[in-house]
């Protein structure tokens, strides 16, 4: 099928297959390749990208069902040092990357949950990141970093 | 700035962002399925369905149309048909014999992913099945023994004379590292016969050496590139090896690139895992807490094929004795062969399984006796001074007790396992225990004398470059290395590059492995770095005919006195014009006055030891048999923390791979096939299983490590499991003596203890 859809504010169009994973699209047919594949079963959470303002596994998500959606994955987020990019300066700052794989994923439900404006507490955060797996940190450094960033947006 | 106004550099012992951290928590990082090779195609593996049997026939279906597809078997090896490490035992592709499920029989590749899925459902393989042997305390074959005795005539006294004698058997099983990238790794032809490597892995020259003896090419024909590598664990120490070899005789019977990239499932049932173990104690021990004596039998399942086998046993037994003095013991173990996929490195390497049965024997112990189990850890901790049951003197840097005493006052260990004790109602009932543990820093035994490490630095026009194999898989390892070339030469950390560990142009330093890379690389670096700034010290002396001994770099800057001579930029350019480059390689020198005899297993078994004491609380629920980890503390004695974020990371992220060992993870076998292959029913811990970790970093100084430094990588996986154990204990007066306590276990001996 040919597939229209908006990737990090462009519109894209790619010819697919309609089963194709929209982890497979964005990674071979837009050279997405920041959002990961830990698992290939959302279990992991390293393919997370918001979709129509929904965060989603990638991986779970077939072609067809994202035509005309807005998708945004971590190349569509700010660089570190930009003017937004509080987010993924905390992580850097905090050592919340460590092998680095799954830091995408979890930047991308780390920034949906800040949208979300609720209060960042330990608990509301270790809640918003438990689709989310992470072998390295033991996830302190990232909570860390999440309420560093949610700090600074209060402010 | 000093008391002079000059600055100074101190990159050592500060937190500066990873030099990988920009790029990796904006996705730009490539990871080896990341990167696109001209022409790839993709490689897949024909694997064994049985446990133990004779290969009849290898068939590709004569109907099925094959063309764009390569295929490969045992036939097709143009060197040895060997993994190459330790010993040569295991195939690259069993031929006849298969001796364990999922064993690597063929190789296909094609340049779609669903064609080759489809391909492999037309690869007959027909097995005539053998008995296999899956209960590793009925092999009958050892890949090593082990016997470590230390005043033989003295134990049978001890047993003779105890107080009591306390016996216990704990069992542990296999766990899987999990890192979230699976192993890739892709295969590029050469013109010369040989293949260029890149791939997600810890140690690039073990690929080499194995790719070498495979493809019987000379070393030059060879180049191994790690690529920015999603965690490893141990997991990619050795098995990178096979997937290279596998990938690269399909590179070269296509002609073309060929990646291969696990799937998840694959990747858990295939790979290697953490040995499971049975370990019985039997224990003199005096009325007041005095360990007199203990004999200690250890089995470990090595799985079909040698692998580390050897090596993750011995390090088990070098630490079966816990951080205890023993006057007397005999310490015996087996590693043995069954037909299941081979068992390997994971952090830790032995430990946490010889760690978590000495342990809680020692709460065994202190529940007999009616003691502390604090106080039983104290009374006979390891001082200084004090000789292991190897004739080891601990002659420097041993913090047991410090470790200990700093976790339990953190945790208000005494006042709460009081309280905890109390409570006689209520569904959900409180617990706190401890562990103490040791963890040998670098290779054992003469290991680092046999591998004479190589690394270095060469000057660059803005400051240094490192030169080292040591790959960066999460820990850090590039960071602390401009980090210690930054300190040695006086510069920012900003100006020092870290090559990329490619075995062509880097040198030798060795595997990332063994809690050795800050010690041992990271030393010979800084060595490295000094001497080079002793050159340019004295280079920049005579361009400004200045006194060599005035001369120092700091902040970038050449100074004599408190007078800015150049900048360092300045100083190395010219350096550079007038002799064209500066390249510094050391090698790695054991300290004097250490010495090891393999044959007799006496002497000093490791350098040095980094020391852990780990409190744990937690709170079980005895109708459901759930228990929740509420609070962690761990304190280590590291030698020197020279970045105390990555350090205090490595805890953490040690400490809840280690509750994942204690609570819930285990590969489940039936007729040696593992049966829980997918994320879904393998669980790791999540952010919600994870309790608040508070690490506790303790600095006495190795003497002979960089800054101070020891290893750390492997130390908090080591002694977590244990403490929950005990904390489980302080909360139902039930001691589960084996791993992971999972809900069904626990429940069935609180029944039992009703």
């Amino acid at each position: 099928m040919k597939l229209s859809l908006t990737v990090n504010g462009s519109e894209r169009s790619v010819e697919v297959p309609p089963l194709k994973r929209l982890l497979d699209v964005l990674r071979e047919d837009l050279q997405l390749t920041g959002t990961k594949e830990g698992c290939g079963e959302g279990e992991c959470g390293a393919c997370s990208v918001v979709l129509d303002g929904q965060l989603v596994n990638a991986c779970l998500v077939p072609a067809c069902q994202t035509a005309q959606a807005q998708v945004i994955t971590i190349e569509g987020l700010p660089a570190p040092g930009g003017q937004s990019g509080a987010l993924q300066r905390a992580f850097v700052e905090c050592g919340a990357a460590q092998c680095g794989i799954c830091t995408p994923g979890m930047v991308i439900a780390a920034q949906c949950f800040l949208q979300t404006g609720q209060a960042a507490d330990e608990r509301a955060v270790r809640e918003a990141l438990a689709g989310n797996l992470c072998r390295c940190t033991g996830y302190q450094k990232i909570i860390d970093a999440v309420q560093r960033a949610a700090q600074e947006q209060v402010e | 700035m000093d008391g002079n106004g000059v600055p100074t550099t101190a990159a050592v012992g500060r937190s500066p962002a990873r030099l990988d951290g920009a790029e990796k928590v904006s996705g730009r990082a490539l990871y080896l399925d990341d990167i696109r090779f001209e022409g790839q195609l993709w490689g897949r593996t024909v694997r064994s369905n049985v446990a133990h049997g004779l290969i009849k026939e290898l068939r590709f279906d004569p109907a099925y149309d094959w063309t764009g597809i390569t295929r490969v078997t045992a036939r097709d090896i143009p060197g040895d048909n060997v993994i190459h490490l330790i010993e040569d035992d295991q195939p690259c592709l069993a031929e006849r014999m298969v001796r364990h499920c999922e064993e690597p029989i063929a190789l296909i590749a094609a340049n779609d992913r669903e064609r080759l899925d489809e391909a492999l459902q037309h690869v007959r393989v027909e097995i005539e099945p053998l008995e296999p042997v899956l209960d590793p305390l009925r092999s009958p074959r050892d890949f090593k023994k082990f016997l470590i005795e230390r005043n033989v005539e003295g134990l049978a006294n001890a047993f003779a004379n105890a107080h009591r004698v306390v016996e216990g058997t704990y069992v542990v099983r296999h766990q899987e590292q999990m890192y979230i990238e699976p192993n890739a790794v892709c295969a590029t032809p050469r013109d010369d016969g040989g293949v260029t490597l890149h791939g997600s892995m810890q140690c690039p020259y073990y690929v080499h050496r194995a790719l070498q003896r495979l493809l019987r090419v000379d070393e030059s024909r060879i180049a191994v590139i790690q690529t920015v590598t999603g965690g490893g664990f141990g997991g990619k120490e050795e098995y990178p090896s096979m997937i290279a070899c596998h990938a690269a005789l399909l590179a070269r019977k296509a002609g073309l690139p060929v990646k291969m990239v696990y799937r998840r499932d694959e990747d858990i049932a295939a790979t290697t895992k953490r040995h499971p173990a049975v370990v019985k104690h039997r224990t003199a021990v005096a009325r007041d807490g005095a360990l007199l004596g203990c004999e200690i039998e250890i089995v470990m399942d090595g799985g079909a094929y040698c692998t580390l086998s050897p090596v993750v046993a011995s390090r088990g037994v070098l630490h079966a004795g816990g951080a205890y003095r023993w006057p007397a013991c005999r310490i015996q173990a087996r590693v043995v062969a069954t037909n299941t996929p081979p068992n390997g490195a994971f952090r830790g390497f032995g430990v946490p399984q010889t760690i978590f049965a000495m342990e809680t024997h020692m709460e065994k112990i202190a529940a007999e006796l009616g003691m502390d189990p604090f106080e039983l850890r104290r009374k006979n901790a390891y001082l200084l001074g004090d000789e292991t049951p190897t004739g080891q003197k601990l002659k420097w840097s041993v913090a047991a007790q410090e470790v200990l005493e700093a976790a339990a006052a953190r945790s208000q260990y005494a006042q709460k396992r009081a309280r905890f004790a109390q409570q006689k109602s209520g569904r959900k009932r409180r617990g706190i225990g401890l562990s103490l543990a040791l963890h040998g820093a670098g290779f054992t035994g003469g290991g680092e004398v046999k591998l004479k490490s190589r690394a270095g630095v060469e000057l660059t026009p803005r400051g240094a470059r490192v030169l080292s194999i040591s790959t960066d898989i999460g820990q850090g390892t590039i960071t602390i290395f401009a980090q210690m070339a930054a300190e040695a030469l006086g510069i920012s950390i900003d100006d020092v590059e870290v090559a990329l560990p490619d075995s062509s142009r880097m040198p030798d330093s060795g595997p990332t492995v063994a809690s050795r890379t800050c010690m041992v690389v990271g030393g010979t670096i800084a060595k490295a770095a000094e001497e080079m700034a002793r050159i340019l010290r004295a280079y920049a002396a005579a361009l400004h005919q200045v006194s060599e001994k005035e001369v120092t770099c700091r902040g970038g800057v050449f100074y004599v006195g408190r007078r800015a001579l150049a900048s360092f930029g300045q100083v190395a350019e010219a350096y550079l014009r007038e002799h064209r480059a500066l390249q510094l390689i050391e090698q790695y020198a054991q300290p004097p006055g250490i010495e090891w005899d393999e044959q007799s297993y006496r002497g000093d078994a490791y350098v040095c030891f980094a020391w852990s004491g780990t409190a744990v609380e937690v709170a079980v629920d005895l109708d459901t048999g759930e228990v929740q980890v509420e609070r962690v503390v761990q304190a280590c004695d590291i030698g020197k923390a020279i970045h105390p974020i990555l350090c205090e990371g490595q805890v953490e992220g040690g400490v809840v791979q280690a509750l994942g060992y204690a609570l819930l993870e285990e590969l489940v076998f039936k007729d040696g096939r593992p049966q829980n292959t997918r994320m879904q029913n393998y669980v790791i811990p999540t952010s919600l299983d994870a309790p608040r970790i508070e690490s506790i970093l303790i600095e006495n100084p190795y003497p002979h490590g960089p800054h101070g430094a020891k290893g750390l990588g492997e130390l908090p996986m080591d002694g977590p499991a244990p403490a929950v154990a005990a904390a489980i204990l302080n909360a139902t007066g039930v001691l589960v003596p084996e791993l992971p306590i999972t809900p069904d276990r626990l429940l069935h001996l609180l029944e039992v203890g009703r």
